[in-house]
């Protein structure tokens, strides 16, 4: 027996509709703080940059399992719909922030759409993510066959980049942790080029 | 306009004891009260002060750390006892100063500015300090000079920022002769009724009301006329997106964000933004400085 064999059989007794409800908590739990006043002198930023970091570190996690398979043998397949999901969920939120309590003005969210190269590409992964999320269902799965059901999912890799991307954009100046998220996209991207080690049989 | 000048006496202050409760009381009046409380409109042409709680929790002092609360987080281990300040250049009695000696230049007074930072926000910040002007006055401008260069402390063991590439170290600012003897150009001491906190540029920063927040310069070590214009920081790190001037003006658009208007901090998650003004409102008393340039290209 494996070492990640009692990792995999506790995966397979937590219910997938559990992750749908634990993902409607920090959103909201965000909004309350800010509400009361509880998220520091500039609560509307604190929310834009918080939704947009767990969106991203959600959606990294969705990048993470397939490798975890291939090159740990760890299989947590059957959530990443349900992450896939909650991480556009998250990043439609961090757009909703900006564009109704931070920008507020829609000439001025159009310009900056079309002007700023980070939001231009932060939107460009949001649109993306657009056909991704109405295809995460077994009928579009059903309709689209799972080869070209695959090949459309690969966006995700372009989604992740652009997200990363964005991030290391938006802050001013090099700094460490945008570059440090934009790392590991590529290392988990890397990951699926490079074959896994061969698992020895117990 | 004489929103800067000295007809603001010590009365006009907002006492202490109703600057640490107004965010308390704001927090406890919910949304709907403080909207009630600080109309647009109102909180523009009254000036109404940030909390002190607000200005010295929201700071861009990279020295620290990138981000807003890392000066407040941070910036307790700087030490600002002993301060010099050194003065050379083009002036006709360098030398280094201790601060004390600087600050007896002029009559410390209380000013309250509009903020404005580059990156679309504004504080309301009652200083207090004196203008440059007399200090340069006192160790006397050679007619040669043009420029004032400016340079923070260096001192990574107090500064953790330093110890990490966020920018070229030491952080240099620059004005113009002229900005620099301007009567709304301070360099300031305190704010409210406290001496200046570690984390808004301890013991001595520059304060430009017209210009974006990243030209007053915090912490300062040194000053020194020159002839030459003198290469600021965020310019050096990107031109494209930050120039010498730096005025605050709706018209000219930045690469990273639109400057035709600004959320102004404190009105909680659903105040809305302001139109920022020329000048940050201060057009009256310095526009005649840049007439005949091209603000677009001298941005």
């Amino acid at each position: 027996m494996s070492v990640t064999a009692p990792l995999n059989a506790a995966l397979r007794r937590v219910p997938i509709w559990l992750l749908y409800i634990l993902a409607v908590i920090p959103p909201v739990w965000l909004f309350v703080q800010g509400l009361n006043g509880r998220l520091g002198v500039d609560p509307v930023k604190a929310m834009e940059h918080q939704m947009g970091l767990w969106g991203l570190q959600i959606l990294i996690a969705v990048l993470a399992i397939t490798p975890l398979r291939t090159h740990l043998g760890i299989n947590a397949i059957r959530f990443r719909r349900a992450l896939g999901l909650i991480g556009f969920f998250y990043i439609v939120l961090h757009l909703l922030v900006w564009l109704v309590l931070d920008v507020q003005i829609p000439r001025q969210i159009l310009g900056d759409i079309y002007k700023r190269p980070y939001i231009t590409i932060g939107m460009a992964a949001l649109v993306l993510m657009v056909p991704l999320a109405l295809t995460s269902n077994n009928l579009a799965l059903r309709k689209l066959g799972p080869h070209r059901w695959r090949r459309l999912h690969r966006a995700t890799y372009v989604i992740l980049l652009l997200g990363a991307v964005h991030y290391v954009m938006v802050v001013r100046g090099w700094q460490l942790q945008p570059l440090i998220y934009l790392a590991l996209v590529v290392i988990l991207l890397l990951l699926r080029v490079i074959p896994p080690p061969k698992r020895r049989l117990a | 306009m004489t929103r800067w000048n000295g007809d603001l006496r010590q009365s006009d202050i907002t006492p202490k004891s109703v600057w640490l409760g107004r965010r308390q009381v704001l927090a406890g009046m919910g949304f709907a009260g403080m909207a009630a409380l600080l109309p647009r409109g109102a909180q523009a042409e009254e000036l109404v002060p940030n909390s002190f709680e607000e200005i010295t929790n929201y700071n861009n002092f990279y020295e620290f750390g990138p981000d807003k609360t890392d000066p407040a987080r941070h910036a307790g281990a700087l030490r600002t006892v002993p301060w010099a300040v050194v003065i050379d250049g083009l002036v006709d009695r360098p030398g280094t100063y201790d601060l004390g000696d600087v600050i007896a230049s002029g009559p410390i007074e209380e000013r309250i500015y509009r903020l404005r930072c580059v990156e679309g926000w504004s504080m309301i910040i009652p200083w207090q300090g004196f203008e440059l002007g007399h200090l340069l006055r006192r160790v006397g401008v050679q007619p040669a000079a043009r420029h004032v260069r400016f340079e923070t402390l260096v001192r990574p063991d107090e500064m953790p920022g330093q110890r990490r590439g966020l920018l070229d170290w030491p952080y240099v600012e620059g004005l113009r002769l002229d900005e620099a003897m301007h009567p709304l150009t301070l360099l300031a001491t305190g704010l409210y009724d406290q001496p200046m906190p570690n984390q808004n540029g301890a013991p001595l920063r520059l304060v430009v009301p017209w210009k974006y927040g990243f030209k007053s310069i915090k912490s300062i070590v040194r000053i020194t006329l020159q002839a030459e214009q003198p290469v600021n920081t965020w310019q050096a790190m990107n031109a494209r997106e930050y120039g010498y001037y730096a005025n605050v003006n709706p018209n000219v658009s930045h690469p990273r964000w639109s400057q035709a208007t600004e959320r102004p901090i404190g009105g909680g998650i659903f105040a809305t933004r302001r139109d920022t003004v020329l000048f940050n409102g201060y057009g009256d008393q310095v526009a005649a400085l840049y007439a005949g340039m091209d603000l677009a290209r001298d941005y």
